[in-house]
């Protein structure tokens, strides 16, 4: 309903708060992906991926979502302060 | 040389640093000054929540057993918080507009405020909660076994079942000594919040320190001890796929159905900006958390006996190598993480047990709803206490009676397995109108059956409650039914076939049951605005609100809110109505506010039914139309602006009348202003007149007649002087050129003081005054002598016009929103609706009664009130006449 | 034994002072002070005069006047009101009460006497 009300050119500050929110539910999904590459890695006492490996990969992917994930409630934060879409 | 001596009394000197940090906090809140009780950090500290002890031992034990596969566990949940953005934030949005006190309540509330899904939901999340407490038990006793063990003579060992014991009572205590305290739950519990914060970072930095210890005291540095990772028997890199995805998604939905979670992020959210703060800063503590677990298991593997548990080498590494210390800090890490799960998952379930068995049960045994007599607060308080004891106890029998024999993390995962059964209706009730409350019930059955079926039922092993011939070869000889194979599909991982079929029969059956039903107006109504809460922040109404009436409705919410709370409700409800006073018109609006207040304390469902008692459940007609309404979105918006408009219009009309009434009654009154003084003067002058005439011509007058004769007309020219006194005094005071002689004092002192004045000399039926001196420990800087002049005006009114045959007078004394509210109840017959309107107006005196004052007392109040900032206004719904007195925070040093 | 008054008025100092005055004149005086039966104790036992006060607890004086011209026994007793409010509006509404005359509070007591001596005989 509220993309109906608003009019279609939407002025430079809230489209890029559009964006950011876009950022924000795509991350998770960038998430899930990057942590379900273990499932590609071939598994057993023969694997060639050892745990230090996998221990730096998992914990690589974890750091990344925290910073990034950190950034943007930052910049939505700054972006929520002159708000033009009010969801209440 | 630690001893179990010093265990015990640091476990003790913890546990007091808790309650103290709790009760400052809780003191912080109540006098209005903890907003930092309040920030972004310590809601994300009180996530932590999730952290058991399951996982600061179990994690250690998980990894040492199954490699990495531990951090599925924590994968899940930073999902989840960094796409806060579909689903907490709704959630939260919610949970804060529907005054959602508990996940029961939310699937209730959604669903048509069904009680019986309530129910239901809260004896599965009983059930799924109680082996999750016995977890926590089992590992405080078993970290306490571990230093005794290796300190004292075996025959001085602990006996476990009674340090269970003592640590559930303890846990017990604590949460109804926090979690108990206040009734609305918006007020929050920031006690516990507070304490569980804490315990966040205690754990936190036990688990860093005995990691840091491990990598860089034991395992000789980074690269040594990633070099030592490899060359262990979990050096590569072993995972069956379907577990590890399964796992990640069931933490997921674990940490979004779990009750004692829910609690923490929905309910106890202050502001829903703190979400975007945890989004980031929670996935790190979980990240920080699980850094340092595969070091600490492989440095145990290596140097630790075999056979010894791997779930305790968290305590056990460091008291091999001589690190009293570290392990005292560890333990109280586990300890800290074990204690604050009990808490709040025990104030989670209470409050489900509370509001959705206990109080329904006692309401329709004591008659119902709102008729009740006496205070329906301490019977909600009594349950929930009862309840936390339960919750409690039903968690130390189940550590009993399973012997605590089963390794940490299968107990964890079956109860996992067990609430993400809430996942489909929780999210299908968030996202998709068609849910209806026969999908949820259906689906939530069958998830349990299953779940209960093919995963609890065979943890306690094969034999023990199914028998062996059932797990081979399926009930009745059935063979696609066999519990961890069904429909012959065999080869799955015991854990991973539940969650599969549980979670998906759950959701099919959820969704085609939903499809085949029709839902009730109300489910339909409720859907929209929780699917739709974004665009609806304000919303069509359930109630029909003409039949009820404000005063009875005030009556009932001051049994369950409490009366303060109650009065406060009331009065801001009705300034937004633009109504004076304390009773708001019953409009939809209103009614709506209420019940969602009353949700907050006594649950949805309830609410709701006692409301409708009032009102009359007139209201189904009316939904019907909204739901209809509802069905067009561009319909829906024009009625909402329509609403808005014509809501406007009447309020101004409302101000207007009302207005109006009040300048006619003023001006009737100023015309008979000068009638009223007229006759108040001409009244004396005329026994002055009589007998000093009859002084002057009668010269056979006795000797008692003289001094009687004259001393009337001394009494009278006393009067009149006193009338004049008055009138000045208010001309002053409504000139406002009154001189305000502030002075500091204590209100005890005061009301000692008028109480003493507007007693003595009195005549008729002698006044008995009551008062909780306690209360009135209130330092004040004030104009005393004023404010005491109204003191004496309120209590000289009981006393003139209380008519009961025993008169009384409470005088109760509080602080509100930081303002220190006095109040004078007799036992009277209190004053009618059309004199309390006037009761303050010069010279109006209620019906025909006279009592010897001039009616100049209550405006006079009223005028010295106004000059110190405060105010006196009549209180309806007391039973008697009622007054309060209300003086800003400037003025009333908050009690310390 | 001299002609009977009733006096109705709620202030005791001014049912004192009349009550002297009256008395020492030679009526007899009987007093009551409240306006709810007054109507009943004027009609139980008719007085000669009737001084009767306006702001009455329970019923006003005009109320009182006015049943009380309305009913048989009443209907010529010779009335004497008293008031506290002196604007004309209470002088016209006395009158229109049916009060045989009217006096404004404080009075002379020399003026009651005359007023009772006068309402009487005629």
């Amino acid at each position: 309903m509220n993309e109906r009300r608003t009019p279609l050119f939407l002025e430079r500050q809230s489209y890029r708060r559009r964006r950011l929110i876009d950022m924000v539910r795509m991350l998770p999904v960038i998430g899930a992906l990057l942590w379900a590459v273990p499932l590609l890695w071939k598994s057993g006492p023969d694997s060639d991926i050892s745990t230090s490996v996998a221990i730096i990969y998992l914990f690589g992917v974890w750091l990344g979502m925290v910073l990034l994930s950190a950034v943007l409630a930052r910049l939505l934060k700054s972006a929520d302060e002159h708000p033009q879409e009010s969801d209440d | 040389m630690a001893t179990l001596n010093i265990l015990v009394s640091v476990c003790l000197i913890y546990v007091t640093f808790l309650f103290a940090i709790a009760f400052a906090a809780e003191r912080a809140a109540r006098q209005g000054h903890g907003g930092w009780l309040r920030s972004p950090l310590v809601y994300t500290l009180s996530l932590s929540i999730y952290c058991t002890a399951w996982t600061f031992y179990g994690a250690v034990g998980y990894a040492a057993r199954s490699g990495l596969e531990y951090l599925t566990i924590y994968i899940g949940p930073s999902l989840v918080m960094v796409g806060w953005w579909w689903i907490l934030r709704k959630l939260v949005r919610i949970g804060r507009s529907q005054r959602v006190t508990s996940i029961a309540d939310l699937i209730s509330s959604r669903y048509g405020k069904s009680n019986l899904l309530a129910v239901g939901v809260t004896i599965l999340a009983v059930i799924g909660t109680t082996p999750y407490i016995a977890l926590q038990l089992q590992s405080v006793t078993l970290s306490f076994s571990v230093f005794s063990e290796s300190h004292v003579p075996p025959t001085e060992l602990l006996d476990q079942d009674s340090t269970a014991l003592w640590v559930a009572m303890g846990l017990a205590l604590f949460t109804i000594l926090f979690g108990t305290r206040n009734l609305d739950v918006n007020e929050r519990h920031h006690g516990v919040v507070i304490a569980i914060a804490v315990e966040a970072i205690v754990k936190l930095f036990a688990l860093l320190a005995v990691g840091a210890f491990v990598v860089w005291g034991v395992g000789g540095g980074l690269a040594e001890t990633l070099q030592r990772i490899d060359a262990s028997e979990i050096g590569k890199w072993e995972m069956r796929g379907d577990r590890w995805a399964s796992l990640i998604f069931l933490s997921a939905a674990a940490f979004l159905c779990l009750p004692r979670m829910f609690q923490v992020m929905v309910v106890e959210n202050d502001r829903e900006s703190h979400l975007r703060t945890a989004s980031w800063a929670f996935p790190a503590y979980l990240m920080v958390m699980s850094l340092f677990v595969v070091p600490i298991a492989v440095v145990g593997l290596d140097l630790l006996p075999k056979g010894s548990n791997p779930d305790l080498f968290v305590l056990t590494l460091p008291l091999a190598t001589g690190n009293e210390g570290l392990a005292m800090l560890s333990f109280l890490g586990g300890f800290s993480s074990a204690t604050s799960m009990v808490i709040v998952a025990a104030l989670a379930l209470s409050t489900m047990v509370s509001n959705h068995i206990v109080m329904p049960i006692w309401l329709s045994a004591t008659g119902g709803g709102a008729k009740i007599s006496g205070d329906v607060r301490n019977v909600v308080i009594l349950s929930r206490r009862i309840s936390i004891a339960g919750v409690v106890a039903l968690g130390y029998l189940y550590f009993r009676l399973s012997g605590g024999g089963t390794a940490l993390a299968s107990i964890g995962l079956i109860s996992f397995a067990g609430v993400a059964q809430f996942l489909p209706v929780l999210l299908g009730g968030l996202f998709w109108r068609g849910a209806t409350r026969i999908g949820a019930f259906v689906g939530l059955t069958v998830g349990f059956v299953v779940w209960a079926y093919a995963l609890l039922l065979p943890s306690f092993g094969s034999g023990a409650l199914i028998s062996e011939a059932v797990m081979l070869n399926g009930p009745f000889g059935i063979s696609w039914l066999r519990p961890q194979a069904f429909f012959g599909i065999e080869g799955m991982d015991p854990l991973v076939h539940a969650i599969v079929w549980s979670m998906s029969l759950n959701t099919l059956t959820f969704f085609v049951a939903s499809l085949i039903g029709f839902p009730s107006p109300l489910e339909r109504l409720q859907g929209a605005q929780f699917v739709n809460v974004y665009e609806h922040s304000r919303r069509p109404q359930g109630w029909s609100g003409s039949a009820a009436q404000s005063e009875d409705l005030m009556i009932m919410a001051q049994r369950i809110l409490g009366a303060r709370e109650a009065q406060t409700l009331f009065e801001r409800e009705a300034g937004r109505q633009g109504v004076t006073g304390f009773l708001p018109e019953p409009s939809p609006d209103f009614l709506q506010v209420l019940e969602r207040e009353l949700s907050g304390s006594v649950g949805a469902a309830t609410a709701h039914a006692m409301i409708g008692q009032i009102v009359g459940g007139a209201s189904v007609s009316v939904e019907d139309l909204m739901a209809v309404a509802d069905e067009t979105a561009q319909m829906m918006e024009y009625s909402n602006q329509l609403e808005t408009k014509s809501e406007e219009q009447a309020r101004t009309a409302r101000q207007l009348r009302q207005a109006n009434e009040k300048l006619t009654q003023i001006s009737v009154q100023k015309d008979a202003f000068l009638g009223q003084v007229s006759h108040e003067l001409r009244t004396p002058m005329t026994s002055i007149r009589a007998f000093s005439e009859i002084l002057r011509d009668s010269n056979k007058l006795s000797a008692e007649e003289k001094v009687k004769y004259s001393s009337i007309i001394h009494d009278e020219a006393i009067r009149l002087t006193r009338l004049l006194d008055d009138l000045l005094d208010l001309s002053v005071l409504e000139n406002g050129q009154v001189n305000l002689n502030m002075q500091r004092g204590m209100l005890m002192d005061v009301l000692d003081h008028a109480v003493s004045s507007a007693l003595t000399g009195s005549t008729g039926k002698p006044l008995i005054v009551r008062r909780q001196r306690s209360q009135e420990m209130v330092p004040l800087n004030s104009d005393l002598d004023r404010l005491s002049q109204v003191f004496i005006n309120l209590i000289g009114n009981a006393q003139k016009y209380c008519v009961a045959d025993a008169p009384e007078l409470a005088i109760s004394v509080g602080i509100n929103n930081g303002e220190l509210v006095i109040d004078f109840i007799d036992n009277g017959v209190g004053i009618s609706k059309d004199d309390q309107a006037v009761i303050f107006e010069k010279f109006a005196r209620v019906g025909s009664m006279k009592a010897g004052g001039a009616g100049l007392g209550l405006a006079i109040c009223r005028e010295i009130m106004a000059r110190l900032e405060g105010s006196v206004s009549y209180l309806p719904g007391q039973g008697g006449a009622a007054f309060r007195v209300i003086l800003p925070v400037s003025q009333a040093a908050a009690a310390e | 034994m001299g002609k009977r008054v009733l006096l109705i008025e709620d202030e005791p100092n001014i049912i004192e002072a009349i009550s002297f005055i009256l008395s020492r004149d030679g009526w007899s005086v009987a007093t009551h002070s409240n306006g709810h039966d007054a109507v009943d104790v004027v009609l139980d036992d008719p007085p000669d005069l009737l001084i009767l006060d306006v702001m009455l607890p329970g019923k006003s004086g005009y109320d009182i006047l006015k049943e009380l011209r309305e009913t048989n026994g009443a209907a010529s007793l010779p009335v004497l009101m008293l008031t506290a409010r002196g604007q004309t509006k209470d002088r016209e509404m006395a009158e229109r009460a049916g009060a045989s005359r009217f006096m404004t509070k404080p009075f002379s007591n020399a003026e009651v006497l005359e007023a009772v001596r006068e309402l009487v005989v005629s």
